[in-house]
């Protein structure tokens, strides 16, 4: 390994991102993948060139989990810790691993070689248990692997020599409807604005039906339409391509197999709503598809599809970058998306304005999901009706599902609009299920007694995730998961969302552990109810549903837990004279609670 | 024709482009807040100026008024919400009122009076965190700190200095100085900012005058905070 220079790279980084402050984030991550870790000289030099505060930088930094202000290890290991790779065996993997290399998940070895922890999960659920190296995706882990991977680590193998098989990321596509198994023709979608125009382009989305695929199912049409209307001399378009809902993957998979459909929704976008810029916000988790992603674009550009007078349309001038997020749930939130996008801490803005008004440093800024730019480009070729074939009246076209879990064929399902849960489980060859977690944990958990229910705006919506949990799966593992994701990923803003949500994972822990009472229940629906309704943004609103929602379809659970006494404390009070001991010095049986405390 | 919206039966003219809470305050009806401050861009952080309009749950400092809305503010639900926003901030950091030099002139104090609650029943997290004595005149206790960022917007958009920032996440955010030891001794703080004059609690306090007014005849010792209003405010009077 070549010795470079912090100074050297910092002053190529601020190069290469225009020594723009709105890119701080992109230059952070830049100096992480260099040095593992951000120095405070690092910090000097970027806080001095962008006339940024030190404390600013360091706010953004200790802002996002793959940034690091202490060294990571030579090997920064991270096991996906959702509850999918959990029931397939990581956390049992993480614990050999850290056998095998004499590290704690957590740290980093005295040595600085390797570091191990966990993360929110890595968008792999079809084919963990998953972990990332140094951000690059390893998939199907196995016992053997981990015994392959500690012996590489300590030979000090680069990742390029590891065998690329352990980095192999399948598409696992199950099912095809409308819009996979259809073909679009390269620059279709733009020819069909160039030659009809904005307005009836605008009028086709809105008979189309189309609706955000994200999950909010906020009207496309009118999304775009709004933008087109507001003034400004410059306008956006974005992908949301942070695709950070647990459970969730058909994205990855559309950004790994479709992206050339993906840069034509795009530009379809830009088109219709007059943008000239256009950013693809890459989850770090997916950053192995960065170089194709860069590629595409570059034939696209070489196609005359992306760049100045587009299709040789005089004054249609439109171009994508790559920004890339690191590791923040609440960046697949719009605003927080734009503020991640301008080097910000992730922090949900105040609304109005909507993005659509005031996004991107000010200008009017259409934020769409992967799936829903791929359709509206299809549907700008295809025509609405080809779109209205499939779905409901409320939910026009095809769903792409990411399936796992308790199932024998995981992958993505395309599926119209109304399919039922039943349907989907015997499809996806799921037997003997107790419940069926629609949307992720921010989303429901529906249980068997209601397979009927279907996917679809007016029923069940969905961004997609749907984990499937048989009866031998004990459900309050699966909330308490989901609980310690959202204390993980809470933005710590607003009060009931930062507080709220670390409350309510010690009292389910209390639960779980056998110490609860009805009085703790009776408690984390108070509290619960609060951070449901007074928290800032859609996460701290949905934060407490797996608690909220798991006490309401499956009460029994949690009372079986409970103790039949009416008070138990929070706290262990022998645990907690532990520091009384250290600094006494005495740990003999009068130093304890049960030997008399004398 | 002039604009009115309507909070627990009384109605409210407002101005266009005005927030619920800009306009209740000049009607002179009070709604619990504690990262508001008028003098600044609103923030919507705290969230204890959760009022329902139309029904629906909102904080009033940062939802603009809308004729012949029907807001709520003082009913026994939503104050009950707001005595559990207070109680997770009590149990956030550590604040012993007994102890503490605000007390009598504190708004999370005053506000948890007026909305009655009592004690903390939820489940105190005890974080370890520092007190920065570094400054001459001025001190920073992080123990009391409820990240309402009054301070960051005072520095960044009075001052003109931004000394202070938001570091981590969730639990885990706190405030930071923008200093090469991260002490407030060694930034560019000084006791005449206005950011050393906005805090609503004990986080920022003015040394060398502790006591100056005894406890007991103390702003809120006197008055509901519902009649006298912010702290900060007075202050400045």
């Amino acid at each position: 390994m070549t010795q470079v220079s912090v100074e050297d790279v910092t002053a190529d980084l601020l190069r290469q991102w225009k020594h723009d402050p709105y890119n701080l984030l992109q230059i952070l991550i830049g100096v992480q993948q260099a040095f593992h870790h951000i120095s405070a000289a690092a910090v000097d030099l970027i806080a001095d060139k962008l006339s940024l505060t030190r404390a600013n930088i360091e706010g953004v930094i200790g802002f996002y989990s793959f940034l690091h202000a202490q060294p990571r290890g030579l090997y920064d290991l991270l096991m996906s810790d959702n509850i999918v790779d959990q029931m397939s065996g990581s956390r049992e993997l993480a614990g050999m691993l850290a056998q095998r290399l004499g590290v704690e998940p957590g740290t980093t070895r005295a040595d600085a070689v390797v570091s191990l922890g966990y993360t929110s999960c890595t968008g792999m659920g079809d084919q963990g248990p998953a972990a990332l190296v140094n951000n690059r995706t390893l998939t199907s882990l196995t016992p053997q692997r981990i015994e392959q991977i500690a012996g590489l680590i300590e030979e000090r193998m680069p990742l390029g020599e590891w065998p690329q098989e352990f980095f192999a990321v399948n598409g696992n596509i199950q099912r095809r409807d409308l819009l996979l198994e259809s073909d679009l023709q390269q620059g279709a979608a733009i020819d069909a604005v160039v030659s009809r125009g904005a307005e009836q382009l605008l009028g086709e989305l809105e008979a189309s039906g189309l609706r955000g695929r994200g999950g909010a199912g906020f009207r496309t049409a009118l999304k775009w339409r709004f933008c087109h209307d507001a003034s400004a001399n410059e306008r956006v378009v974005v992908c949301n391509a942070d695709e950070g809902e647990p459970g969730t993957f058909k994205d990855r998979v559309l950004l790994q197999a479709y992206a050339d459909r993906l840069f034509e929704g795009m530009t379809l976008c830009a088109g219709v709503i007059g943008a000239s810029r256009g950013f693809l916000y890459l989850r770090a988790e997916y950053l192995y598809l960065l170089e194709d992603l860069q590629q595409e674009l570059q034939r696209r550009r070489d196609a005359n599809l992306l760049g100045d007078s587009i299709l040789g349309e005089a004054g249609f001038d439109f171009d994508i970058e790559i920004h890339l997020g690191a590791g923040a749930y609440i960046c697949g939130e719009e605003s927080a998306l734009i503020e991640s996008l301008e080097g910000k801490r992730g922090i949900p803005r105040i609304r109005p304005p909507f993005p659509v008004t005031e996004g991107y440093r000010g200008r009017p800024t259409v934020v769409n999901n992967v799936e829903t730019l791929i359709a509206a480009a299809m549907i700008a070729a295809n025509g609405p009706e080809w779109f209205r074939s499939r779905g409901t009246d409320d939910s026009a076209g095809t769903k792409l599902l990411s399936i796992s879990g308790d199932c024998s064929r995981p992958g993505v399902y395309e599926y119209p609009y109304g399919v039922s849960l039943e349907t989907i489980l015997h499809d996806c060859g799921a037997e003997d299920v107790q419940a069926v977690q629609v949307a992720g944990p921010a989303g429901q958990c529906v249980p068997s007694s209601e397979f009927d229910r279907s996917i679809a705006f007016e029923d069940l919506s969905t961004g997609g995730s749907m984990m499937i949990f048989s009866q031998q799966r004990d459900l309050l593992n699966v909330v308490e998961n989901f609980s310690d994701f959202f204390v993980h990923e809470s933005c710590g803003f607003c009060t009931p969302c930062r507080v709220g949500t670390t409350l309510l994972q010690k009292r389910l822990h209390k639960v779980v552990s056998g110490h609860a009472t009805s009085e703790d229940l009776a408690m984390m629906r108070t509290i619960g109810s609060v951070v449901r309704e007074s928290s800032h943004c859609g996460l701290g609103m949905t934060a407490a549903n797996p608690i909220l929602g798991g006490m309401e379809k499956f009460s029994e659970l949690f009372e079986a837990r409970l103790k039949s006494t009416s008070f138990e404390p929070a706290f262990d009070l022998d645990a907690a004279l532990e520091e009384a001991r250290q600094i006494s010095g005495r740990d003999d049986v009068g130093a304890h609670i049960e030997g008399g405390g004398v | 024709m002039s604009k009115h919206f309507v909070i627990d039966g009384r109605e409210i003219p407002f101005e266009e482009g005005e927030t619920v809470m800009d306009a209740a305050l000049a009607a002179g009806v009070y709604i619990p807040h504690l990262c508001h401050n008028p003098e600044f861009h609103p923030h919507g952080s705290c969230r204890l100026c959760i009022v329902t309009v139309n029904g629906r749950h909102a904080a009033a400092c940062i939802t603009p008024a809308a004729d012949d809305a029907v807001v709520e503010n003082n009913s026994d639900a939503l104050m009950a919400q707001r005595r559990t926003l207070l109680q997770m901030l009590f149990v956030e950091g550590n604040h012993g009122c007994p102890a503490c030099e605000k007390s009598g002139a504190c708004q999370l104090q005053a506000v948890a009076y007026y909305c009655g609650m009592l004690a903390p029943e939820l489940t105190h997290l005890y974080p370890r965190r520092e007190v920065d004595a570094s400054h001459s005149d001025v001190a920073i206790d992080f123990n009391r700190c409820i990240l309402c960022e009054l301070c960051v917007r005072a520095s960044r958009d009075v001052d003109g200095k931004d000394v202070f920032a938001i570091s981590g996440r969730g639990i885990g955010a706190h405030l930071v100085v923008n200093s090469e030891s991260g002490k407030l001794g060694d930034s560019q703080f000084d006791a005449g900012d206005k950011a050393a004059h906005v805090c609503p609690v004990g986080a920022i306090l003015p040394k060398h005058r502790g006591y100056d007014v005894p406890i007991g005849e103390r702003l809120y010792d006197l008055n509901p905070i519902s009649r006298v209003g912010d702290v900060a405010a007075q202050e400045e009077s």
